[in-house]
């Protein structure tokens, strides 16, 4: 992967991208290996809940009221937030969030400058916007706190998990990554050893000097509270902790989609989200604050604090009544890791930085279908994502909504006219709407096929070469040619033999083994 | 077996079916006069085409069972391949048509999950976006009857034993839709482990999607072949000479790879598993 940044209206056709990633062994190795570790220790603090089903439902049910009545709820939030010293900006798109981040950045004098760094705490949000590289524009370097977006920061890599971005990294490779980029005046990281602790252990020396230093940090947020006004972020490691303490201002970017109504609600979505995202009962850090301390100099936390509430489609979403539920997510991954597809491919060949399952509906609507288009497809609906999603989005079924959106896209006037698939699709409708036709399509079908039909040592005929699109099925598999009658031939032949018809009747004389 | 020795003695279903199969059956045939249902086949459209054995073996299990089977001509396809690929509208119809064929039947029984699940998923909700009060009524009514083969079977009519007799060594492989839309469970596996003969081994990762998807297979060649060959690799480490499952849509992407590296394993359809007897061919 290169450092080209993940962007929905660039990117390839997920079949393609998909190709160029699967040829990559190692890759599939870690994504393989780091998939199942986290699903297994999911299944396992899950299994321990007897009323798991039931916090799914209040999960869902907690989501679908607020987005519901989200207009209410983002002003409550923004009254409290506001009230307790913090600032709410509005943004209407990523740009707008952009401008506003980087106008902020500006304007968070230190020592009566323009500060040129801020640190991060891992945000998929503002990876969305692409907000380093705006920020990196506006002449501010970003440095990355999360470990694993530090590794992706310092390996010119992009994320491919929502909740383990350099999941398709291993140890050994990372350690790698270190010895060529980490730099730090004083400290030699050439010489790296090659345990988690010897990793973990560069990774605090060389972030603890920004953290120390930095005075300004952006985050993102993984609840608000509309009822308090606060903002809740959850973690593993501590650097979260130290970006939301240490700075004298805070920029927190939030999608809209973020807000929970009550203080009480986190009771629900605390449990769900770290059990659900990496198989913990609770996270190790939930940090949670309001506004800042109004206490004289000395009080704790930043003095500035602001949010950047971005809409970025999202209300578009919101008024796709089939899809909305989309909007319900907490972000935990848990799809990801369940997804067969994702296990293939890991996450760049979704060409977002939201892949798997959710990926595959959230991105190409917010890029309100214009691109991502191939993304829907990206899923035989296996229904796996469903199934341990904690707030129970019924993604296949939104999957076939955006299909199906797609579609109309390209049956749209002449479209349908250069499209084999549109067209072969409706044709095979047509035949499925008489019985005649069906029964005459599985004749010509029979000989159309013959041609293409090898025998096998016992006789019968199999198909290994297909032209066209049908020629993904050959790629790996054989088909077996159809049989000489068809089921309903079978049936109404037995019926002409047996006079009665009636298959009681026939059971002494069909019963068994004639064949 | 011989046929027409099993038609001469023909006096009593019990006693003929009975001296036959052994004890279970009688059993059976016992259940067959109290409970005898007018079963409606819904073949589904790849299944008449393409795998016309596994239908005659629905026939002969249900039948053997006491049930009668009619098969209204009229009968094409769910729509569930226009559905899931996005292609709503030319779905509508043939949702009208289910409809019209089956809305008299008494129970109506399908030997693929994923077309039921299309059905239970989908139908309703179909309906209701055409706006049709009297179609949704309709559907209400008739789904309730409807059933995927295996559960009609265990649920329908509380059954496990159904005096099969298959000695060979079989995998299960669990269909996605039966698993996570119908909710099948360890129904299909009931049934197979009450076959006589028969050598269950169960597969690693069961309820891994094999890679077939309906139009993913073809769309995503590249993914769903790597999925699939995973699903393969599980059916060989089990060394049986036969995966079996409640979708032939399944089976026949799993055994298109098996036939294609020539592994000598061969996909079977359950209900050609069931419908198998002793003394008979296979």
């Amino acid at each position: 992967m290169s450092d080209t940044a993940l962007d929905p209206t660039t990117a390839p056709k997920f079949q393609v991208a998909a190709k160029t990633l699967m040829g990559d062994s190692q890759l599939r190795k870690n994504v393989r290996h780091a998939t199942k570790v986290i699903q297994t220790k999911r299944a396992r603090v899950v299994a321990e809940m007897p009323d798991w089903q039931d916090l799914r439902e209040a999960g869902k049910q907690l989501r679908q009221h607020t987005m519901r009545h989200l207009d209410f709820y983002l002003e409550q939030f923004e009254r409290n937030c506001t009230a307790a010293g913090g600032h709410v900006h509005w943004a209407k798109d990523a740009e707008d969030a952009r401008r506003i981040v980087v106008d902020l950045v500006k304007a968070s004098e230190v020592d009566g400058k323009s500060p040129t760094e801020v640190i991060k705490i891992k945000s998929m949000t503002t990876e969305e916007i692409h907000l380093n590289k705006a920020l990196a524009q506006a002449g501010v370097h970003a440095y990355e706190t999360d470990l694993a977006e530090l590794i992706i920061q310092l390996g010119h890599d992009q994320p491919s998990h929502i909740v383990v971005p350099a999941l398709h990294k291993n140890r050994a490779q990372i350690r790698e990554i270190f010895m060529r980029e980490m730099k730090l005046p004083g400290t030699d990281f050439s010489k790296l050893g090659g345990t988690p602790q010897d990793l973990a252990d560069a990774a605090r020396r060389f972030l603890r000097e920004k953290f120390l230093r930095v005075k300004t940090a952006v985050s993102g947020a993984n609840f608000l509270i509309a009822e308090t006004g606060s903002v809740c972020i959850v973690e593993s490691e501590g650097n979260g902790r130290m970006c939301l303490t240490l700075p004298e201002t805070l920029i927190s970017v939030a999608g809209i989609d973020k807000v929970i109504p009550r203080y009480q609600d986190l009771e629900v979505v605390l449990q769900l989200l770290p059990r659900s995202a990496t198989g913990e009962r609770m996270n190790p850090y939930n940090s949670l604050w309001t506004g800042v301390d109004k206490a004289p100099a000395g009080g704790d936390g930043p003095r500035n604090f602001h949010v950047v509430l971005m809409d970025n489609a999202r209300t578009e979403i919101l008024a796709d009544e089939e899809a909305r539920q989309t909007l319900n997510c907490i972000r935990c991954g848990a799809c990801q890791n369940a997804c067969p597809v994702y296990q293939q491919t890991g996450g760049h060949a979704y060409g977002s930085v939201y892949a798997g399952p959710i990926g595959a509906i959230l991105t190409p609507q917010l890029m309100e279908m214009h691109h991502a288009q191939s993304l829907p497809y990206a899923s035989s609906l296996c229904g796996a994502c469903y199934e341990v999603c904690p707030v129970k989005i019924n993604i296949p079924e939104v999957l076939i909504h955006l299909r199906n959106k797609v579609v109309k896209q390209q049956s749209s006037g002449l479209n349908i006219l250069v499209n084999p698939e549109v067209m072969a699709l409706k044709a095979v409708a047509m035949v499925f709407r008489s019985e005649g036709v069906f029964r005459a399509s599985q004749k010509l079908g029979r000989l159309a096929e013959l041609p293409l039909s090898h025998k096998d040592g016992q006789g019968v005929g199999w198909i290994d070469w297909l032209p066209g699109m049908l020629g993904g099925w050959t790629q790996v598999r054989d088909l077996r040619v159809m049989p000489k009658q068809t089921f309903r031939q079978w049936f109404e032949e037995r019926g002409k033999d047996a006079p009665g018809r009636r298959s009681e009747d026939s059971v002494g004389k069909e019963s068994g083994n004639e064949r | 077996m011989d046929t027409e020795a099993r038609a001469g003695a023909d006096s009593s279903d019990a006693a003929r079916i009975g001296g036959i199969y052994g004890r279970t059956s009688i059993r059976l045939a016992d259940r067959k006069r109290r409970t005898g249902l007018r079963v409606s086949l819904f073949i589904t459209c790849y299944n008449d085409t393409l795998f016309p054995e596994t239908g005659k073996a629905v026939v002969r299990v249900l039948e053997r069972l006491g049930h009668s089977v009619d098969f209204p001509a009229g009968q094409t396809c769910c729509g569930q391949m226009h559905w899931n690929t996005g292609y709503q509208e030319e779905a509508f119809p043939l949702l009208k048509r289910f409809v019209d064929q089956f809305r008299n039947s008494e129970a109506v029984v399908s030997p693929s999950t994923s077309c039921v699940a299309m059905m239970r998923d989908h139908y309703p909700l179909m309906a209701e976006r055409l706006k049709d009060e009297k179609l949704k009524a309709e559907v209400a009514a008739l789904l309730p009857r409807v059933w995927e083969f295996s559960e009609f079977l265990t649920k329908k009519l509380g059954l496990e034993d159904v005096g099969a007799y298959y000695p060979h060594r079989v995998t299960y492989h669990a269909s996605c839709h039966g698993l996570r839309s119908l909710h099948v469970g360890d129904g299909p596996m009931k049934l197979l482990r009450a076959v006589r003969g028969i050598d269950l081994v169960e597969i690693e990762n069961l309820e891994q999607c094999c890679g077939f998807g309906g139009t993913f297979a073809i769309k995503n060649a590249e993914v769903s072949s790597a999925m699939l060959s995973e699903k393969v690799r599980g059916v060989l480490n089990t060394r049986a000479e036969a995966v079996t499952g409640c979708d032939n849509s399944c089976l026949m992407h799993i055994g298109g790879a098996l036939h294609r590296e020539r592994t000598g394993v061969r996909p079977v359809h359950i209900a050609e598993i069931l419908a198998s007897e002793e003394g008979g061919q296979r």
